[in-house]
């Protein structure tokens, strides 16, 4: 009797602690980047550490904001969605087709292969693929490697929503002499599209604060900027400038709660309307 | 368009999965091949020298790799205590509950976190902590990295071994029950061993997590390119020597860091793969 | 009298799932226009798998092979183009397939969609009410027709499957234990529909309930373990079957 107290009390002990980072980091992200969030901060481009020493010389706040590393991130995730989500989609409807073929089943396994690569990995093979030939870093490099680690996520929701639609729709629609373009354009897809956009978000969450992978391929830059060829900066980038550098350390806090935030959201979003769609 | 080309398309996509991978690693191969070549490969792997003087330049990836397998290794045992109750309350005790449900959004949660945030809050709390506790000097180092990187894979983990214990069939507990069985002993004499290999499984897969895992690591373990000693020095983890040196090398030492990313993919590659055939035979029994 | 070719023939029809089980053997019997003929038999006795292979439903899965020749009109359409095969025999199936992010009216107008034929605004219109009154469902949904079709009853979604399969004017329509996922009243009012029905399309269908194969259908097929066993009049198959094994499947003892 007591044994089994003891397991009960222990199990929910535990796993309530497991709450505790989630909270802790939150609220430390809060507490110190909530003062930082302003209009200016969302609208203006790093300072140069110059600039910021003079500020904390002076006693006053750091000048500017994340504003090139936001242009950054929508610009670079812009891009990689734009690939991404269609072929994804098709290679899932591929794999949900011919699920059983021999060739099928080694995508299937690639696309496990990839996902489950380090991110690091990922930027360096972008540099080698993108980086090197194009003679230098840029926004199209930084947003292939973000597309490189969406597709396998994109292409897993979409194979597992189209698999888990009943097989009479397929066949209802292929019943009525459509073909398969049409029918998997008209009936299946619109049937699969809660899961597959869900799945979008998530991948799209999942990246949106990836790091090491942007730094040999985007790199970074401190104004705002909308050309695709050149370094171009991120969120992620910044906050690890900030932490590299004594001068702008004080921005470090609402660079990081704007994109926890960020990332948050869209995984709250992504599971509500996962549970919406799915009654 | 009709059913002819419809396939084609199709296969035309799925094609990419092969060209992205059959690059991955042939780009991998010809840029790791130059230092391979220079070191050899076993001698590559077993060095410690990491040295880039000009014209006594001597790289070896043992204590990255040594890192990496420490932090993993480590992160690994801080996790089970919390991941294995996480699963045990969603999957058993509180299955199909609000709390269960609350309890895996915490986990999502914590899964979505990016990483550099992860690293920054092990660097500006826990590291502290680990100072005023007196455990090492200067607070980054092994430790510090595997404490942080445990959080991190605990959701993994958790969800999937909450998945397996949740299938283990209902006539198989009321069995147990019948004969006169408590919850503990149906937890641990028919919930372990039928959800055990799938258990295990879900821990493959947080490993094939925590190997590759970067920034955190990068700025937690405090970035020295030595063996570590023991587990509260400093030390450098594969990815996190990458992430460190990447952007300002060339020539061998590129090629060297190319290869220790070649050696990295290839370790996930083979965890993962190994983890995936035992959640696919998991699933079956 | 007597029609020069029958509207669907089988001769010598063979479904076979690997080398080894044939589910469907040697059927050959000729349909009847304007009837409805049931297929009877016990669970896994083939019955089905015959019903499939007239859309060339079987094309979707690599392992089935179909022999033997199926002739619509006297055209074999084991050799024709699938999709003209599917636009001239409609299917209706066990449990109601409404497409689930489509209205009643697209619903009823989806053959149109996945054939790619463009309809002008008035022969939409006309098209869904008709096949929608055709199957008795207009006075029930003409005021919510832009409401999603999953949202109307098991026994309405199955009205307008019917009705889908309809609105493509196929000359047989195929459905395969179409009330089985229905409750008794829905039943009735699917099975006077299809009485109705007859008039305008040969029906072909596979029932466990033999019931209702007495109370519709005029022709009978009796099958078991894949083989054609008895084929004729209802009346006849019911007051007096040829075969032992139809007799004890109608006196109930074969499941």
């Amino acid at each position: 009797m007591v044994k089994e107290k003891l397991l009960l009390w222990g199990t929910c002990f535990l796993a309530a602690l497991t709450a505790v980072p989630l909270l802790a980091i939150l609220s430390e992200v809060l507490v110190r980047g909530y003062d930082q969030l302003s209009w200016s901060f969302f609208t203006e481009p790093t300072p140069t550490a110059y600039k910021a020493m003079k500020a904390i010389e002076a006693g006053e706040p750091i000048p500017g904001g994340i504003a090139n590393g936001i242009i950054g991130t929508m610009i670079m995730l812009g891009m990689a969605v734009i690939v991404a989500v269609p072929a994804g989609i098709l290679c899932g409807a591929f794999l949900a087709e011919n699920g059983k073929s021999r060739f099928a089943q080694f995508v299937s396994y690639l696309t496990d292969l990839l996902q489950g690569t380090p991110s690091v990995i990922i930027g360096i093979i972008t540099y080698i693929w993108v980086v090197v030939p194009m003679k230098g870093y840029s926004a199209i490099a930084g947003s292939a490697a973000l597309c490189i680690m969406m597709l396998p996520l994109i292409i897993r929701s979409t194979e597992e929503t189209l698999k888990i639609l009943p097989a009479s729709l397929k066949e209802a629609g292929l019943a009525l002499g459509g073909n398969r373009a049409r029918v998997m354009i008209k009936v299946q897809l619109p049937a699969a599209f809660g899961g597959i956009f869900t799945g979008a978000l998530l991948a799209i969450s999942r990246v949106i604060g990836e790091t090491a992978p942007l730094m040999f391929t985007a790199l970074g830059c401190s104004f705002i900027r909308f050309t695709v060829d050149k370094p171009i900066s991120a969120v992620p980038l910044l906050i690890w400038e900030f932490f590299n550098d004594p001068n702008l350390q004080e921005l470090i806090w609402g660079a990081s709660l704007f994109l926890l935030l960020f990332v948050l959201t869209l995984n709250l979003l992504s599971k509500y309307l996962a549970k919406k769609w799915n009654q | 368009m009709n059913d002819k080309s419809y396939k084609i398309l199709l296969f035309a996509t799925a094609l990419i999965m092969p060209t992205v991978c059959g690059g991955v690693v042939y780009a991998l191969v010809t840029d790791a091949y130059e230092a391979f070549e220079h070191f050899g490969f076993l001698k590559f792997l077993t060095s410690s020298e990491w040295s880039y003087t000009e014209g006594a330049e001597q790289y070896g990836a043992l204590p990255f790799i040594t890192g990496t397998l420490m932090t993993t290794l480590m992160a690994l045992i801080f996790c089970i205590p919390f991941s294995l109750p996480v699963a045990l309350f969603t999957g058993e005790y509180f299955k199909d509950t609000k709390v269960a449900a609350m309890l895996s959004t915490v986990t999502d949660l914590l899964a979505g976190i990016p990483s550099i945030i992860y690293g920054l809050w092990g660097f500006y709390t826990l590291r502290p902590i680990i100072m005023t506790l007196n455990i090492s000097p200067q607070g980054s180092g092994i430790l510090t990295a595997s404490l942080v990187l445990a959080i991190m894979i605990i959701p993994y983990a958790a969800s999937l071994s909450s998945e397996f214990i949740k299938m283990v069939p209902n006539d198989m507990k009321e069995g147990a029950y019948s004969l006169g069985a408590t919850r503990a002993e149906v937890i641990r004499k028919v919930i372990f061993p039928v959800a055990g290999s799938g258990i295990f499984s879900s821990y493959i897969l947080a490993i094939g997590r925590a190997l590759g895992e970067t920034m955190t690591v990068t700025m937690l373990i405090g970035n020295t390119n030595n063996i570590p000693d023991s587990i509260t020095s400093t030390g450098n983890s594969m990815a996190s020597i990458i992430a460190n040196q990447f952007g300002e090398a060339d020539g061998l030492r590129l090629s060297s860091l190319i290869a220790i990313g070649l050696i990295l993919f290839l370790i996930t590659a083979v965890i993962n793969m190994i983890g995936k055939v035992m959640i696919k035979r998991a699933r079956i029994v | 009298m007597e029609s020069v070719t029958p509207i669907l023939e089988f001769k010598k029809t063979c479904v076979s799932y690997t080398k080894q089980t044939m589910a469907v053997k040697y059927v050959s019997a000729a349909v009847e226009r304007n009837t409805i003929t049931a297929i009877m038999g016990p669970s896994g006795c083939g019955k089905s798998t015959l019903l499939r292979a007239v859309n060339l439903m079987h094309n979707l899965y690599k392992n089935i092979r179909v022999d033997g020749e199926i002739l619509l009109n006297g055209e074999n359409i084991l050799t024709m183009e699938p999709i003209d095969v599917r636009r001239r025999v409609g299917m209706v199936f066990q449990r109601p397939t409404p497409f689930p992010t489509m209205s009643i009216y697209d619903n009823v107008l989806s053959g149109f969609t996945l054939n790619g034929i463009k309809l002008s605004k008035t022969e939409k219109d006309a098209t869904v009410e008709r096949c929608l009154r055709s199957v008795a469902l207009w006075d029930e949904v003409k005021d919510v027709l832009n409401k999603k079709g999953t949202f109307l009853s098991g026994g309405q979604q199955q009205r307008l499957c019917i009705a889908r399969a309809l609105a493509m004017q196929p000359e047989v329509l195929l459905m395969d234990e179409p009330t089985s996922a229905l409750d008794p009243i829905a039943t009735k009012h699917i099975e006077e529909l299809l009485l109705e029905l007859q008039k305008e399309v040969t029906i072909l269908i596979v029932t466990h309930n033999m019931g209702q194969a007495k109370r519709i259908s005029s022709k009978s097929m009796f099958m078991y373990l894949g083989e054609l066993v008895e084929y004729g009049d209802t009346e006849t198959m019911f007051t007096n079957p040829i075969d032992e094994r139809t007799k004890a499947y109608l006196t109930g003892k074969m499941g």
